[in-house]
């Protein structure tokens, strides 16, 4: 009889065989060695369980149980630029970065001209460029152990997204990463990744889209954000999940924040069957501070976790962390805010709130905000709720008119637009705004 | 224009209402006082239909000619019955201009009327603003969010005069105001006077019918009018409180 963890075993050689069949492609001897790293790392991690903590809500069997084969590095049909033109921003100006199954494919990219040094494009292009120094230095610096899938994205490292920004330098457009995944034949597994270096004193924003062509072949996305921020760097940045129904995603981003730099982040989850969204934030200097905002839009038996952890290790940091949610059907969502703030983090002001909208009496949510405090003078709090459109407010609009069907539609987009207006950027907000409408206002009201 | 015959309504099984009766007639001001518990609020929300009060089967309510009591909340508001909220909901998310041209539009379709796009509710809402005198900032405001005590009471009264309904209550609507706010509530109100509209205003205090002067006074006191009369009604209650009808009352029991 096999036992879970013979099972877990025959799962981890068959990446590891997956693994060993990467092309070399003359890599330089550092990135060989993350890789391994990595592969190693994955070899001696448990999968992610319902006997972990962190994991105890968030059950992932269906994924730990698919032995996915890594996605082809051509697709079996040749995408032209029109073909992902639905995924562009509505802003012409956008550096419009486009990746298949992790890889970057600069014919379907749309590059307008950015300030000097700014580099945004395939990170295997800048290894071979004066920024390797830049990419050598922090890929993977900050990427902590944080699971055997995050430790599987390092081992499977071959391409991925790299935008550098160089000191006081504002990058005035947006720079948008499209990370497409399209599965072959069986169950595939996609490994994005992206490397951000903001130096001193500089601007940007930054956009991944996490989408796909596949019509029904499921798959998984397992993707790995690295960020740096340096002194005084501020980036917008935001997160777009619209993965296939039978698509299954896994996002880790890891931020490091030096002394009075500024993040802010905003989180959507608007599609998908699992999806996993975690972003882990170190406020490693003084003063810094970030915005994290997450926004799951959840119907059917989708499953989402959100996941945002913020590390105060320094005094004087801020941040502000902020949930919304909307339920429907049989979905289940799961929100964990964790911020820990370390005995040097003194003066630390932090707020965290996650709000939850139950559409269907079917949907659950499970959320626990989480403080561990070991500084004296801080200010922190934390709150959640729960609840169905109250009857009040129903009864609000019912004497204005307006029917309860309509009530519930005004409503629901109005929790998600309050949220929506926080991302920091234009036209992702007109983008989800639009997602939203569509999604929940009747007809008649849109 | 509004028949009330024998009206009962109880929630939770406890009677609030114990048979109220009375008439209002169109361009007719109406101002229903009494102490604090009396089931003011509770006429209101009755009228306005929610659903938590049962009302009783005896009961009869008719409204330019048809039966109240049948409509739900949506459809008395589309047939011209509006009520301003002793206290108005936060909705966040949905903006001011946004609420009330969905509101108004559904009305509009309701009569046959077409709807107003984005460009005409403008207008229509910024004549309306300048009128009421509150402040432009109101429409794009999320409704109520962030309001003061005040600002919720004259947002009420803005949506009043974009409804256009031609019967009016309005619940406490001066409760909670300082002096220059109930000034300019009650300018709002008195402006929306028409001889097709009726007001029924719900009060705890005489203060409002310095400014808006009623044709009719009724004193409701544990769930009945217990008294009916002109304006110089409610001055009697300013004067005397109301403890000597409380007494007439009990002696009358």
């Amino acid at each position: 009889m096999s036992t879970v963890k013979d099972k877990q075993d025959l799962k981890k050689a068959h990446y590891v065989s997956e693994w060993s069949r990467i092309p070399l492609n003359g890599d330089p001897i550092w990135l060989k060695q993350l890789r391994i790293r990595g592969a190693h790392l994955f070899r001696d991690t448990e999968f992610p369980n319902t006997r972990m903590e962190e994991w105890r809500r968030t059950n992932i069997s269906i994924i730990n149980n698919t032995s996915y084969r890594s996605t082809p590095a051509s697709p079996p049909i040749a995408l032209t630029q029109k073909a992902v033109e639905p995924f562009f921003l509505k802003n012409p100006a956008a550096t419009e970065l486009v990746f298949i199954n992790g890889r970057y494919n600069k014919t379907i990219s749309r590059l307008p001209a950015l300030p000097e040094g700014v580099a945004a494009g395939s990170l295997r292009r800048a290894i071979q460029s004066p920024l390797a120094r830049v990419v050598k230095t922090h890929l993977g610096s900050c990427l902590q152990a944080r699971n055997a899938y995050t430790a599987l994205n390092t081992a499977f490292l071959q391409d991925g997204a790299f935008v550098y920004v160089p000191k006081n330098i504002l990058v005035e457009t947006p720079i948008h990463i499209i990370a497409l995944t399209i599965p072959g034949q069986e169950p595939s597994a996609a490994y994005p990744r992206v490397l951000a270096v903001l130096e001193d004193g500089s601007q940007a924003s930054i956009t991944t889209h996490f989408v796909s062509l596949s019509e029904h072949q499921p798959y998984l996305a397992n993707a790995v954000e690295e960020i740096i921020l340096g002194p005084n760097a501020q980036l917008d940045y935001c997160r777009l999940v619209e993965e296939k129904a039978q698509g299954n995603h896994l996002a880790t981003a890891e931020v490091r924040q030096d002394q009075n730099s500024r993040f802010n982040g905003f989180m959507a989850v608007l599609d998908g069957n699992i999806v996993r969204s975690q972003v882990c934030v170190e406020l490693a200097g003084d003063g810094a501070e970030c915005q994290l905002n997450g926004l799951y839009l959840n119907d059917g038996h989708r499953l989402t976790d959100t996941q945002f952890s913020v590390l105060h290790s320094r005094p004087h940091g801020l941040s502000r962390i902020t949930g919304k949610g909307i339920l429907d059907g049989d979905s289940k969502a799961v929100f964990l805010g964790k911020v820990y703030v370390h005995p040097d983090a003194q003066k630390t002001d932090s707020r965290q709130l996650n709000q939850n909208l139950l559409l269907s009496e079917r949907a659950s949510v499970e959320t626990k905000p989480q403080l561990e405090i070991y500084a004296d003078d801080v200010k922190c709090t934390h709150g959640a709720t729960v609840g169905a459109p109250p009857q009040e407010v129903l009864f609000y609009f019912r004497s204005r008119g307006i029917s309860e069907a309509a009530a519930r539609g005004m409503l629901t987009c109005g929790f998600a637009q309050e949220l929506i207006e926080e991302a920091p950027t234009h036209a992702i907000r007109e983008y989800l705004s639009a997602h939203v409408l569509a999604k929940y206002a009747p007809k008649e009201i849109r | 224009m509004l028949e009330i015959k024998n009206l009962k309504a109880s929630v939770n099984g406890n009677l609030i209402l114990k048979g109220i009766d009375f008439t209002v007639n169109e361009g007719e001001v109406h101002a229903i006082m009494g102490p604090n518990g009396s089931g003011k609020s509770t006429l209101a929300q009755v009228l306005a239909g929610h659903e938590a009060y049962d009302v009783s089967e005896e009961s009869s309510v008719t409204f330019l000619g048809q039966n109240l009591l049948e409509l739900p909340a949506e459809e008395r508001a589309r047939a011209g019955l509006f009520l301003a909220f002793q206290y108005p909901v936060e909705i966040p998310g949905v903006s001011n201009a946004h609420f009330l041209r969905a509101a108004l539009n559904e009305i509009r379709v309701s009569r046959g009327l077409e709807e107003l796009d984005a460009i005409d509710f403008e207008d229509l809402l910024k004549e309306k603003m300048e009128l009421m005198n509150v402040p432009a900032t109101f429409a794009e405001r999320f409704v109520n969010l962030g309001f003061s005590g005040g600002e919720k009471k004259r947002n009420e009264i803005l949506q009043l005069a974009v409804m256009e309904p031609r019967l009016a209550i309005l619940d406490e609507s001066d409760s909670g105001l300082d002096i220059d706010a109930l000034r300019i509530v009650s300018e709002g109100i008195n402006l929306l006077r028409s001889p097709q509209r009726a007001f029924i205003l719900v009060t705890h205090y005489q203060r409002l019918l310095n400014y808006v002067t009623p044709d009719f006074v009724h004193v409701l006191y544990k769930g009945r009018i217990v008294r009916s009369g002109g304006k110089e009604l409610a001055l009697e209650l300013e004067e005397r409180g109301y403890d000597w009808i409380k007494d007439e009352v009990m002696a009358a029991a």
